[in-house]
């Protein structure tokens, strides 16, 4: 539950969208008179104020047409509010964010229970427009706020055995509806290779387009883990653990057959059950009565993220290593 | 739509029952259609995100609703000591292969963009789609000889032929569940509950019949 309501929250989607376009312009304008070495290392314009924080537009943002604010937040996987995709929005109030407290713990030096404020206190936000591919053949493209998880866990000083981060979602089932039923092994647990866990790219999220993250979408805090399956995103975390062996993942546990731990978007290794070379792409432009009439585009290896994050598996069988 | 089926076949209805009928008969068949116009309006109401994938659950669920109403009848007709019932049979029957036509007929032409070479790997590499295809051309010829005609033409035969509903029922529960996460499995596994009762009441009946003759 968002207990105060930030200035972002009342701007309408249509404005802030305006807005936004009004200070890339502004942007570019300042590149143009050759101001752009002033500026630090990926910072783009200033979009909004979060939470009385500057939020910075991430430069290498995807210029795709977006999925709406309405589409992104009305059709979501969050089974701990329910298995069907309408069910989160309409539980998203049974999920009690305040207080949050994320317990550090395994082979690291700083662990122990951080308050969600000094979590975030020392971290500049971004706005970065990513990909995400669901599993299940659909994809959407978000602008998420947050900071590179990288940066929060060498707060935590890893030692040398944390070859992996394991991560869990809060386990409430006296709230959450969905997990007053064993649809899947509770807490939600998912997990990252520590390479993967630093890559750059891997965000962890406060929110989306401009607003904090919504009960379904995740509130509080929640990974963006672009070249992944959605899945691997894990929601409302509450537990950081660093581990010298791979976490048992809660979808790799119900049907290991089905979902592995790297669940790297791959269109050439299909789910045993449908194909994953394509994907229906939800975005404003698709929505209505057009969209029973768009094309599904071709999956793209690593999520289009390739160029980035390839170099990470280049010892692996992505096929066995699904 | 000329309903006149071949449900109904040897049982003699009171005079009562065939007025009756003609006002039942108008309300189904009207009640049958909503399903079908939620599912539109939902569309133009854009209320799915996914519109597609919507509609192909929406259609799939009710043309197996629709099958299993089907095997009700009987059941019905017998415990209630309804006769008239069976009349609406060949009706329901043929709105579960209206929603099972509709449902393909989605897959094909707007998930699949009527792309002949991908639709026939998906046959045959998806078990689940094997087997959905399966029970579409079982449902076929249980459709095109849904008519009297039909009925006198083939006798003996044509409950011999019907009785093939029970199976294919079973292939669309299975064509359910194999495409489901583990998840959400529990709905396809209600539908699995109801068929098993309903051929149970069917073979307790045939035991008994034996026990009797």
């Amino acid at each position: 539950m968002v207990s105060k309501i930030r200035s972002s929250e009342i701007t309408p989607e249509s404005v802030f969208r305006q807005r936004r376009m009004i200070l890339q312009a502004a942007g570019l304008g300042l590149g143009a008179v050759g101001a752009t070495a002033l500026l630090p290392e990926r910072a783009g314009a200033a979009t909004s104020d979060f939470g009385g924080k500057k939020v910075v537009e991430w430069t290498a943002s995807t210029s795709e047409p977006q999925t709406s604010f309405e589409q992104a937040t009305t059709y979501n996987n969050f089974y701990e509010l329910g298995t069907d995709k309408g069910d989160p929005v309409k539980n998203a109030d049974k999920l009690v964010t305040e207080p949050w407290t994320v317990e550090v713990g395994g082979e690291c030096e700083k662990g122990g229970m951080y308050a969600l404020e000094d979590i975030l206190k020392p971290h500049a936000f971004e706005e970065r427009v990513y990909r995400l591919r669901c599993v299940e053949a659909w994809s959407m493209v978000i602008p998420w706020v947050g900071f590179p998880l990288g940066d929060l866990l060498k707060r935590f000083e890893p030692n040398s055995n944390a070859k992996y981060v394991e991560f869990k979602t809060l386990l409430d089932p006296a709230n959450l509806p969905g997990q007053k039923f064993p649809v899947l092994q509770w807490p939600y647990v998912e997990g990252l290779r520590i390479d993967e866990a630093m890559h750059p790219l891997t965000l962890m999220a406060v929110g989306l387009y401009g607003k904090e993250l919504p009960g379904q979408s995740g509130a509080p805090l929640r990974l963006v883990v672009p070249w992944k399956y959605g899945f691997k995103s894990i929601k409302s975390i509450v537990s950081i653990n660093f581990t010298e062996k791979q976490p048992d993942t809660s979808w790799n546990l119900s049907a290991p057959r089905e979902y592995g731990f790297y669940s790297n978007v791959n269109p050439q290794v299909s789910h045993p059950r449908w194909s994953q070379a394509k994907e229906r792409r939800l975005d404003a432009d698709s929505s209505g009565f057009g969209a029973l009439f768009a094309e599904k585009r071709d999956t793209e290896m690593f999520n289009g993220y390739a160029e980035d994050v390839a170099g990470l598996y280049t010892d692996l069988d992505l096929t066995r290593n699904f | 739509m000329n309903t006149r089926v071949a449900s109904g076949r040897g049982i003699t209805i009171p005079e009562s029952d065939v007025n009756f009928l003609k006002l039942v008969k108008p309300a189904v068949f009207v009640a049958c259609l909503l399903p079908f116009f939620m599912v539109v309006a939902g569309v133009f109401g854009n209320k799915f995100v996914d519109p597609i994938e919507s509609l192909l659950l929406m259609t799939g669920e009710w043309g197996l609703r629709f099958l299993l109403l089907t095997l009700c009848i009987t059941p019905l007709q017998i415990t209630f000591k309804w006769p008239w019932i069976a009349r609406l049979r060949g009706m329901i029957g043929l709105f579960a292969f209206f929603y099972a036509t509709l449902h393909l007929s989605i897959w094909v032409v707007l998930d699949q963009r009527l792309n002949l070479g991908d639709v026939v790997n998906a046959v045959i590499e998806k078990p689940f789609i094997t087997v959905g295809i399966l029970a579409w051309l079982g449902l076929l010829p249980l459709a095109l000889t849904s008519n009297r005609f039909s009925v006198v033409r083939l006798g003996r035969k044509w409950k011999k032929l019907h009785s093939v509903v029970y199976l294919l029922t079973l292939l669309v529960v299975v064509h359910y569940i194999w495409q489901v996460k583990a998840s959400e499995v529990l709905e396809p596994l209600a539908y699995l509950g109801v068929l098993a009762l309903l051929l149970l009441w069917r073979f307790a009946r045939l035991i008994k019949r034996d026990q009797a003759s």
